[in-house]
């Protein structure tokens, strides 16, 4: 598992294991879900296959990304649903050693805690691997 | 190993793992009441199914723990961790047994003395000097071993591995699974490529469309046909748990089943099981009485449960009735304050019909002794909870001395759905079919209108307030104040209506479960992929009325009883058209016969579509001006007989007739519809064939010889029942308001055969304007016929002294037909 996608969200280099990814999509329709939480963009059809779409802007409290026009949705899997991560650009897959892996800086903020499995180290940049289970595994429904 | 034992095997497996989590969390949190709820219900139905199993030691285990656990929920004892560990080791035990018996297919020997007297010391039921025995039991529990005996896992596979039949091979559920997903999916796909084509009017792919069309069609039957199962499997234990129950109760009851051939999708089947099992028993314990009590009661001794399944349009009722006691209203009341659902106020205004649904209720059981059989309030809101989980419905229907009715409408299976495609503010939904019982479209000028109370949406339907839930509203949506349509949903206990801004279609959803991020919305029961590739959200109409209380909704209209409910119905023919999904209707005593007619047979003669039948050349009325006629194969086509001419109107497919009430007023746009009225359980459209002959067949002519007839009546019901009851028999029907609006058209030189007038209008209106018309000008040669309701007879004389020509009584259409039949012979002849 040390294939990464990386992709871009606001500025910031992010990272999936390449072996959560199913599929790299254009965003297109989103069916609103009235009452869902609002990082939850809406479901979309996926091949025959519903997707929900997480906002991830929303879910990292950053702010909302222009009309969401032109958008990439990274699709993963996590306990049986698949679930599209809304993304500004998706770059490419890298290859890397465990040597490469680091900790979160202690002064990671905690709404970036909470989805972060590590910093990757690059010769040019550093990439945050981001947990698809984290980012929706959710508290709010935990409570119901 | 007998067929019972080896369903309950299987049965209590599956609820011990799905009472796995719940205990691990109620092991860490004790004081949760759902869980607490769940394994309660759990251990119920163990012991309700040992007791007609014959299973004795699991039974008597499983009542000790039940007792206990019964004390825990209703608050009448606290949870201690004592208890805790007693209903963790009852678990443990009733698996062990399960699985001895799985493989032995027999009870093991042994008592569980110890467990039970733990159990009922926890209770409180036994004093406790039986103190130091429980704690020295605990200590030696017997080892799973012991307590079972020796068997193996060669014994196992053994005993299961059965020869199979040499004409059927096992195929996994879950590769069935898998076809039916695939087939799904080519169904949605054809769909989105037909209406693609109808776009693009491309002859050449249409044939090869249409054979993948049908094929696909076939495929899905059959798919759909390899999970059908006779729905006689949910009831192959009944007759036996029927006659154990009688012999406990001291009762006699016989058990009579009808439509067990009925078939529906296998899982559906399992789910049905256990509410049938409940309500069976509810009937035996609570409906049937004792045969000496049935005897003073003038009734024979054995009393009857009857049991009949009956496939109706894409669901499967179940009536289940019995001809017991019925409910007491007045016990249903006292159980109610009892129970603190009401207050005394309350339940002394409360109809009968609103207490009988009081047994839906969670925790309401009138049973007057805790029974073994049923009383311990579990019962009928479990069996509701199960039956609205599958997407069903559960009604009850009583009469006091009589007996008890109820009626379940389930879906055939859980794969696909008929659904009604809605609107609220910009955003589409998908609602069950099952559920929506009618539509209305509310109207400030018609009786159907919307008012608030203290801000909450009401409607008035049929003189009763329905309580409304607003769908934009309820779902936070910004909403622009023109919900207008009303999705009447009645299901267990609750008639509301749900507000929507438009409805646009029926269709046929294949339902997928939603993701887990989004589970914990109860609004939604479901989601599915559209014909245009859409996801569409699926609403769950009882998640979207939790906030209204079961007690205070009334549901509009008392139950109709069955002498209406025949009179109402009428026999209509079912067809598809213009490739839509939404099935079309036309009243079937309009209809001469049904043809299927041979491509061959279709000529073109004059711009117009004929076909040769029977040595008549009949006009084709096409469905729309698109229409052509197959390249090859049978087209079929319903035949109409009109003013002595015939028309044949070429359909799709014809699908079913059926009898069924028309009572619903989704007014269409279009001309040649009369409207949407929900028949065998799907919203179906409604065909103006009258239009459609004189329209489509010879517009020119046809508005020609139509006889034209003015109506002035100021009540808007009368004016919407007379306008399509004049057009399909011919007429040519203006239709005003006031007598103001009839002599601006007389003044504007318009001419009329007949006038019918309402002579009850407010102020002597009536009079005044037959006086008015006959005192000279153009229309005073024609004849006047004065609408009149029934009973006012003695005003007939003043209305001929002013004027009209006859009476007719508006609300009979027969007479009113003939009425106006007899007139125009009447003027043709002078």
């Amino acid at each position: 598992m040390n294939q990464l996608v990386t992709m871009t969200l606001d500025g910031r280099e992010l990272c999936v294991g390449v072996d959560t990814v199913q599929d790299v999509v254009r965003l297109e329709t989103v069916t609103p879900v009235p009452q869902a939480p609002d990082w939850i963009a809406g479901v979309m059809n996926l091949r025959g296959h519903i997707v929900t779409a997480v906002d991830l802007r929303a879910r990292l409290g950053l702010p909302a990304g222009g009309d969401g026009s032109g958008r990439m949705c990274v699709v993963v899997d996590f306990d049986g649903d698949a679930y599209g991560l809304i993304v500004d650009k998706v770059s490419e897959v890298i290859a890397i050693t465990d040597d490469q892996r680091d900790g979160d800086p202690a002064t990671l903020p905690a709404a970036w805690r909470a989805i972060s499995r590590g910093v990757i180290r690059l010769d040019d940049a550093l990439l945050l691997e981001i947990d698809p289970a984290h980012i929706v595994s959710l508290p709010q429904s935990r409570a119901a | 190993m007998d067929d019972l034992i080896q369903e309950f095997v299987s049965e209590t497996e599956e609820n011990l793992q799905a009472v796995d989590d719940d205990l691990l969390k109620f092991e860490r949190n004790p004081q949760d009441a759902g869980l607490l709820d769940e394994i309660f219900r759990l251990v119920h139905t163990v012991k309700g199914s040992c007791g007609f199993v014959g299973l004795p030691r699991l039974e008597a285990l499983a009542h000790a723990a039940e007792t206990l656990l019964g004390n825990l929920r209703d608050g009448k004892l606290t949870v201690t961790p004592g208890a805790v560990t007693a209903i963790l080791d009852t678990v443990e035990r009733i698996r062990q047994l399960t699985s001895a018996l799985a493989r032995t297919g027999e009870e093991p020997e042994g008592r569980d003395a110890d467990l039970i007297a733990k159990l009922e010391v926890l209770s409180g039921n036994r004093g406790p000097e039986t103190g130091p025995e429980d704690r020295e039991i605990t200590a030696t529990g017997p080892t799973p071993e012991t307590l079972i005996g020796g068997t193996s896992a060669e014994d196992t596979a053994a005993e299961r591995g059965g020869t199979g039949s040499p004409q059927s091979i096992r195929v996994s559920v879950e590769l069935l699974e898998e076809l039916m997903t695939s087939v799904s999916e080519l169904v949605l796909t054809r769909n989105q490529l037909l209406q693609e084509h109808r776009h693009q009017a491309s002859d050449s792919m249409a044939m090869p469309l249409d054979r993948l069309s049908a094929q696909i069609g076939r495929l899905q039957d059959s798919v759909m046909r390899t999970r059908m199962q006779p729905i006689s499997g949910a009831w192959s234990a009944l007759p036996k748990l029927v006659r154990t129950l009688a012999l406990d109760l001291g009762k006699r009851i016989e058990l009579e089943t009808e439509g067990g051939d009925t078939e529906l999708d296998r899982q559906m089947l399992e789910l049905v099981k256990d509410p049938l099992a409940h309500m069976v028993r509810n009937a035996a314990d609570h409906g049937i009485e004792a045969p000496d009590v049935r005897r003073e009661a003038g009734k024979p001794e054995t009393g009857t449960i009857r049991l009949c399944a009956a496939q109706e349009g894409g669901h499967i009722t179940i009536r289940l009735s019995d001809d017991g006691q019925g409910l007491d209203p007045d016990r249903l009341r006292r159980r109610a304050i009892e129970t603190g659902l009401m207050s005394h106020a309350d339940a002394a205004a409360t109809t009968e019909t609103q207490l009988t649904r009081l047994i839906f209720a969670p925790g309401f059981s009138t049973a007057r002794t805790v029974t073994n059989v049923s009383g311990r309030g579990v019962g009928m809101d479990v069996v509701r909870s199960n039956v609205e989980r599958i997407g069903g419905t559960i009604e009850v229907e009583t009469m006091p001395g009589r007996g008890t009715t109820f009626l379940v409408r389930i879906p055939l299976t859980l794969a696909i759905m008929p659904a009604l495609i809605v609107g609220s503010a910009g955003v589409r939904f998908a609602v069950p079919q099952i559920a929506v019982a009618e539509l209305v479209r509310t109207d400030e000028a018609s009786e159907h209108r919307m008012e608030r109370v203290a801000g909450t949406p009401v409607l008035r339907l049929r003189g009763k307030l329905l309580p409304l839930v607003d769908l934009g509203e309820a779902l936070g949506l910004e909403t622009a104040e023109n919900a207008d349509h009303v999705l009447v949903i009645r299901s267990a206990g609750m008639v509301f209506g749900i507000l929507v801004d438009s409805i646009y279609d029926t269709e046929e959803l294949v339902v997928k479960p939603v993701s887990k991020a989004l589970a914990a919305l109860e609004v939604y029961c479901g989601n599915a992929i559209l014909g245009d590739g859409s996801v569409i959200m699926i609403l769950d109409p009882n998640g979207l009325a939790g906030d209204i209380s079961l007690v205070g909704t009334d549901s509009g209209e008392e139950p109709e009883n069955e002498e209406e409910v025949e009179n109402d119905r009428e026999a209509l023919l079912l067809f598809r058209s213009k490739g839509e999904t939404t099935p079309c209707a036309v009243p079937l005593s309009l209809v001469a016969r049904i043809e299927d007619i041979d491509a061959e047979d279709f000529e073109r003669s004059g711009g117009e579509w004929m076909v040769q039948l029977r040595g008549a050349l009949v006009p084709i009325v096409a469905p729309d001006a698109d229409w052509r006629p197959p390249s090859e194969g049978r087209q079929p086509a319903l035949l109409f007989t009109r003013h002595g001419k015939q028309a044949a109107f070429a359909v799709d497919e014809v699908l079913d007739i059926v009898e069924s009430k028309i009572k619903l007023e989704l007014s269409s746009d279009d001309p040649a519809s009369l409207g949407t009225a929900v028949v065998a359980g799907r919203a179906t459209n409604l065909i103006d064939i009258a239009y459609l002959l004189r329209h489509r067949l010879d517009p020119a002519k046809a508005k020609e010889d139509a006889p034209r007839i003015l109506v002035v009546d100021d009540s808007p019901f009368v004016r919407n029942m007379l306008g399509p009851l004049l057009a399909e028999a011919g007429y040519r029907a203006t239709i005003v308001a006031d007598v103001d609006e009839a002599l601006t058209l007389r003044d504007r030189g318009e001419r009329f055969d007949m006038i019918l007038s309402d002579a009850e209008m407010p102020g002597a209106k009536g009079l005044e304007f037959a006086r008015t018309v006959k005192a000279g000008g153009p229309w005073s040669g024609v004849p006047l016929l004065a609408l009149a309701s029934l009973g006012s007879v003695p005003e007939t004389q003043e209305g001929r002294a002013a004027g009209f020509d006859r009476y007719v009584v508006k609300f009979d259409r027969q007479t009113l037909l003939q009425t106006l039949g007899a007139s125009f012979d009447k003027e043709r002849a002078a």
